[in-house]
């Protein structure tokens, strides 16, 4: 009895404490939005000033693979989901002898995300090896860039949607420490019943930027919501593609709990993420479990835990057992990677083509996320959760946009539409916009239909329904066809007007003395009536002399 | 035949010697010098091939350069395109290579003929040839007529050592197996057993040389080296494998497009550094005599010649140390028995497949050095030895620099502290000790990525070689060569000759050059 009382009154305090960092702010995605109780519950108000209580730390080592043709010290080509071992060059097998080549392009995508993640880009960098024995890291070492890395000391900021509405946008910053280069490793697959392990190099060499983010955050959420902002910035550099699942962006998060103002307290690492949701989930839970421990009396152990999304725990990995040095050392094949700052700095002689100056790359720079929501709010008058939404779906802003080339529609009108009616279809079959059904043009069409007034706004949504099912027919044959059209025959109206009214004496009493919200109801029955075809104008004009 | 300056003599001159009758003398010869063990692999069919190749290559008057057809050894630690490649480990002892190294490459694109891949120290760590799992090389000059009178030695028992690690290519050349023979040398491996072999012996700038198919041994000093009987033979072959490598990350653009040395090199305008602390414990009296010899030779003919001092010196043998034994760990971390190479039968986990691969591929020499690197690289040592070893490598090299930046143009030192030891007093000491005190000229040139080249000077007392060296500014190797050919033409170094192998023509062109010969 009294054990289930000490744990009702942590769990209590448990989650006041992480709502202190996190006081209801959602999650600006929808589509990842998590539903742990710890980050974005109602809770009590007297849980904010709650002083000395335990508080979530998150950090976040990211590995972005970059996005090219071949790899980073090697001519072989990237691809995903290749045969197994097709993409190996002698030099991602550690023959003996080879040597690494550096890729000219990893070099500028790492440069490209620096500068847009508001990073010092260090002019010169060096390379060191980093050794572990592991079956699919081939030379036994790896080559990453641990003294001085390409990028150092930059800001990502992102936001959150909070408030009782959601509808507040909260910008935080995360510090990124560094953004390095290094090669991925490759992949081993345990065939446990015959007991053996089967090694797979395409994906070794493959050019990765480890982006370490300084523990800023507090929650699953905020850190979700960076790795988002960082995915869409990415992805609009083209330095990495992004997609966690088929592991080009790969989130190991370091988690800790303290009391605000002391000292961090133990953290452990926690694998295995491959979704934004997971990665949510797992950094709440680990957050959660290692308050449990300290509220026990207990010790956090320094380890490396694994997220098991099925029973959405954290547990203790095996193979990392007793304290790892990798003793590093610099990479001796490889000299200083020295960048430029514009074509006035090189050295005579050199050849511009074999150098990265960062001056063209910053000229290169595409719209960023945040500049494309700004620019979004600003010229179409819509929200700014609006924008999030736009933006944070693959192709909606470009979607959007091509709607508006063919209508007349105001975009305050027309963005409903598309992030409602449209996103809400899509989630809902887990289609992306690519894969919509409906294009920009055929919507505009039907938005075009009601705009000019041949259907009204409840037909169109019957419309859309029906473009949705049988693609290929436009709005105006659907409407047509199913004989949708808005209803503006007086004499008919005026008839269904006068059943209406002869039906409802009491409404029209209320009318009568006064009280002209009535007629609403009127309006309603007529459009029941027709389906909603009635145009409105007409019919309010109509009641309004019947009941008068 | 000779050697000295074997293409200007025209070897493969039309109605000469074919490059096919060629290429079969010298497999005969390997096959009478098989005692000497300085090859691993022989590649006979291939080289025949190759060698008439070349020959109608010849006949129609269109070779692919001044190596066309000449026969060539490499050591076997440079890749060879499905030619085993062992670097004299059981580890690599069945592993063909599908590339070649491009120094490898260079060569046979001018149509050089591959006889085979020479015997080593194990993967080039040793300074004797002593500690390879082929066994050791045997040093030709211990069955020349020289040692045999002066010493009344027995050559099964007293047969002396190559010096190493490069020990297999020295004896090919030295033997007249190969006109020429790719060596590596990281610490002297290449100039050492030149020295004790009597053969022209260069390790050229770091850099200007491709390491890659390399295998490596330390990358940061290890530079392909280049053995020949004559300077100016090393001339030319460093004239074809110099220059960038797209391959080779750390190579550089060749200063030119050195082909041939001038013949009247004129010493009076320059300046030889004698470095006091090479005036080193060990150092035996007949090699001094020598360096001192030489040094009055440049002094005769106007040179200026000034003690200079390079006070790191005594450092670099124990910075070498902890530096290559850290790569070392690091370069044979990729020896897991995995992907290529000896794997042990032993496979309950991977952890224990890992170690008894490793246990049974390396030898006590491999293995201590991974155990000292790995130990020199650990976090809380790491500040106190590597980076330490880093800073004193500095200092060498600002020695140097300095010396250099006082207006001397050249280093002269001797190559090794004595002549070559008989094996059984060799093996006396081990092998960590032995490389240091091989190693102890030839090093720190290494450190300092500088050209060096050991000359051959004179037989000792009891009929040996003794090299001496020369130490030049980075990228200063022709002027390097062009002083080490002034020595060669006035030292007057017996060359080997086999009697079976020269016409009488040859034999009677070669005496009229002033050439001693001694027949093996």
């Amino acid at each position: 009895m009294a054990a289930s009382c000490v744990a009702a009154s942590e769990l209590l305090n448990n989650i006041k404490q992480i709502s202190v960092l996190c006081p209801k702010a959602s999650y600006a995605v929808r589509a990842v939005s998590t539903s742990s109780p710890q980050c974005h519950a109602q809770l009590p108000q007297r849980a904010r000033s709650a002083p000395q209580q335990l508080v979530g730390v998150v950090g976040l080592e990211i590995h972005a693979q970059i996005n090219s043709s071949t790899k980073l010290f090697s001519g072989a080509p990237v691809r995903f989901s290749a045969p197994p071992n097709s993409l190996v060059s002698f030099f991602d097998a550690s023959l003996p002898g080879t040597l690494p080549v550096l890729n000219k392009r990893c070099v500028e995508a790492a440069v490209m995300t620096g500068l847009a993640l508001n990073c010092a880009i260090n002019r010169k960098s060096l390379f060191d090896r980093k050794h572990y024995f592991y079956a699919d890291l081939p030379a036994g070492y790896q080559i990453t860039q641990q003294r001085l890395p390409i990028a150092v000391d930059g800001v990502l900021t992102y936001s959150l949607l909070g408030g009782k509405k959601r509808n507040q946008v909260m910008r935080k910053n995360v510090t990124i420490k560094q953004i390095q280069l290094e090669q991925d490793s490759g992949k081993s697959l345990h065939d446990d019943v015959r007991s053996q392990t089967l090694i797979d190099l395409n994906r070794a060499g493959v050019g990765l930027m480890e982006l370490v983010m300084e523990p800023d955050m507090s929650c699953g959420e905020e850190a979700a919501a960076a790795v988002r902002e960082l995915q869409l910035i990415l992805q609009a550099l083209g330095t990495c593609q992004g997609n966690m699942s088929e592991g080009q962006l790969r989130v190991d998060a370091n988690v800790s709990v303290h009391r605000p103002g002391e000292p961090l307290g133990v953290r452990t690492e926690v694998k295995n993420i491959n979704s934004i949701r997971y990665l949510a989930r797992a950094i709440d839970y680990e957050i959660q479990r290692q308050i449990d421990v300290l509220q026990r009396g207990g010790t956090v152990q320094n380890e490396t835990r694994a997220y098991d999304s099925k029973s959405g725990e954290t547990l203790p990995m095996r193979d990392k057992e007793g304290l790892q040095d990798y003793r590093f050392m610099p990479e001796p094949n490889l000299p200083p990677l020295i960048l430029y700052e514009d074509n006035a700095s090189l050295p005579t002689g050199i050849d511009a083509c074999q150098v990265v100056v960062v001056q063209k790359i910053k000229e290169g720079l595409p719209e960023l996320p945040s500049v494309k929501r700004d620019r979004l709010v600003q010229t179409y008058g819509i929200l700014p959760e609006h924008s999030f939404t736009l933006v944070n779906e693959d192709g909606l802003v470009d979607y959007f946009e091509a709607v508006l080339k063919t209508t007349k529609k105001e975009p305050r009108k027309v963005i409903g539409w598309v992030t409602n009616e449209l996103l809400g279809h899509l989630k809902q079959e887990d289609m992306s916009v690519c894969q919509s059904p409906i294009s920009p043009s055929a919507l505009a069409e039907l938005l075009e239909l009601q705009e000019t007034g041949h259907i009204s706004s409840s037909v169109a949504k019957q419309v859309f329904q029906k473009m949705w099912r049988s693609p290929g027919k436009t709005a105006l044959q659907i409407t047509q066809e199913q004989d949708l059209g808005l209803v503006s025959d007086t004499a008919q109206l005026h008839s269904i007007c006068q059943k209406v009214v002869d039906s409802h004496p009491d409404e029209v009493h209320a009318i009568r003395s006064g009280n002209k919200k009535v007629l609403n109801k009127l309006m309603g029955l007529v459009q029941k009536e027709t389906k909603g075809r009635a145009d409105p104008v007409l019919v309010r004009a109509i009641l309004q002399k019947k009941t008068s | 035949l000779t050697g000295r300056n074997l293409w200007q003599m025209h070897l493969l001159r039309p109605g000469r010697i074919s490059p096919t009758e060629l290429c079969r003398k010298c497999l005969n010869r390997i096959r009478k010098t098989q005692h000497l063990n300085a090859y691993i692999t022989v590649t006979e069919e291939r080289a025949l091939e190759q060698a008439q190749q070349a020959e109608r290559r010849l006949q129609r008057g269109v070779p692919k350069g001044p190596l066309d057809g000449i026969p060539f050894a490499v050591k076997d630690n440079f890749c060879t395109e499905n030619i085993r490649t062992t670097c004299a480990s059981r580890m690599l002892k069945d592993y063909t290579p599908p590339y070649n190294a491009t120094v490898v490459q260079k060569l046979l694109d001018q149509g050089a003929v591959l006889m085979g891949k020479t015997n080593m120290d194990e993967f080039a760590m040793g300074a004797g040839s002593t500690d390879g799992a082929f066994g050791a090389v045997k040093n030709p000059w211990g069955y020349a007529a020289p040692y045999g009178e002066r010493t009344r030695a027995d050559p099964d028992s007293d047969w002396v050592v190559t010096g190493g690690s490069s020990g297999g290519s020295a004896a090919a050349v030295a033997s007249l197996t190969s006109y020429l023979a790719l060596g590596s040398d990281t610490g002297g491996s290449t100039r050492n057993p030149g020295s004790l072999c009597g053969v022209v012996a260069l390790k050229p700038t770091y850099g200007l040389l491709s390491r890659h198919g390399l295998i490596p041994l330390v990358n940061s000093m290890d530079v392909p080296g280049i053995m020949t009987r004559s300077v100016n033979d090393a001339a030319i072959v460093l004239g074809i494998l110099q220059g960038l490598d797209v391959r080779d990350s750390t190579t550089v653009p060749a200063p030119s497009s050195l082909t041939e040395l001038p013949e009247d090199f004129d010493v009076k305008n320059i300046c030889v550094g004698i470095p006091k602390e090479y005036h080193a414990p060990g150092l035996s009296e007949e090699t001094l005599a020598q360096w001192s010899r030489v040094a009055d030779l440049f002094e005769e003919a106007g040179a200026r010649v000034e003690q200079v001092s390079l006070p790191h010196t005594q450092y670099s043998i124990v910075c070498y140390h902890v530096l290559c034994h850290a790569e070392v760990a690091s370069n044979m971390a990729r020896f897991d028995g995995l992907e290529y190479g000896h794997r042990s039968q032993m496979d309950s986990s991977t952890e224990v497949m890992y170690a008894s691969t490793r246990h049974e591929g390396f030898n006590d020499v491999v293995r201590g050095r991974i155990l000292s690197g790995n130990y020199f690289l650990l976090k809380r040592n790491y500040q106190h030895y590597f980076v330490k070893a880093q800073k004193v490598r500095r200092l060498i090299t600002n020695d140097f620099q300095h010396v250099f930046s006082s207006g001397v143009d050249v280093l002269l030192t001797p190559t090794t502290l004595t002549d070559a030891a008989r094996y059984r007093d060799f093996t006396q000491e081990d092998n960590r000790t032995r490389s240091a005190q091989e190693d102890v000229f030839t090093q720190p040139a290494n450190m300092a990525g500088l050209p060096a080249v050991s000359v051959p000077t004179a037989l000792s007392r009891r009929g040996l070689p003794i090299g001496l060296q020369l130490i030049a500014p980075a990228l200063q190797d022709q002027t390097l060569l062009s002083v080490a050919q002034w020595i060669e033409q006035r030292v007057g170094f017996p060359s080997i000759v086999s009697t079976q192998m020269l016409s009488s023509l040859d034999l009677l062109q070669s005496l009229s050059e002033g050439f001693h010969i001694i027949s093996i």
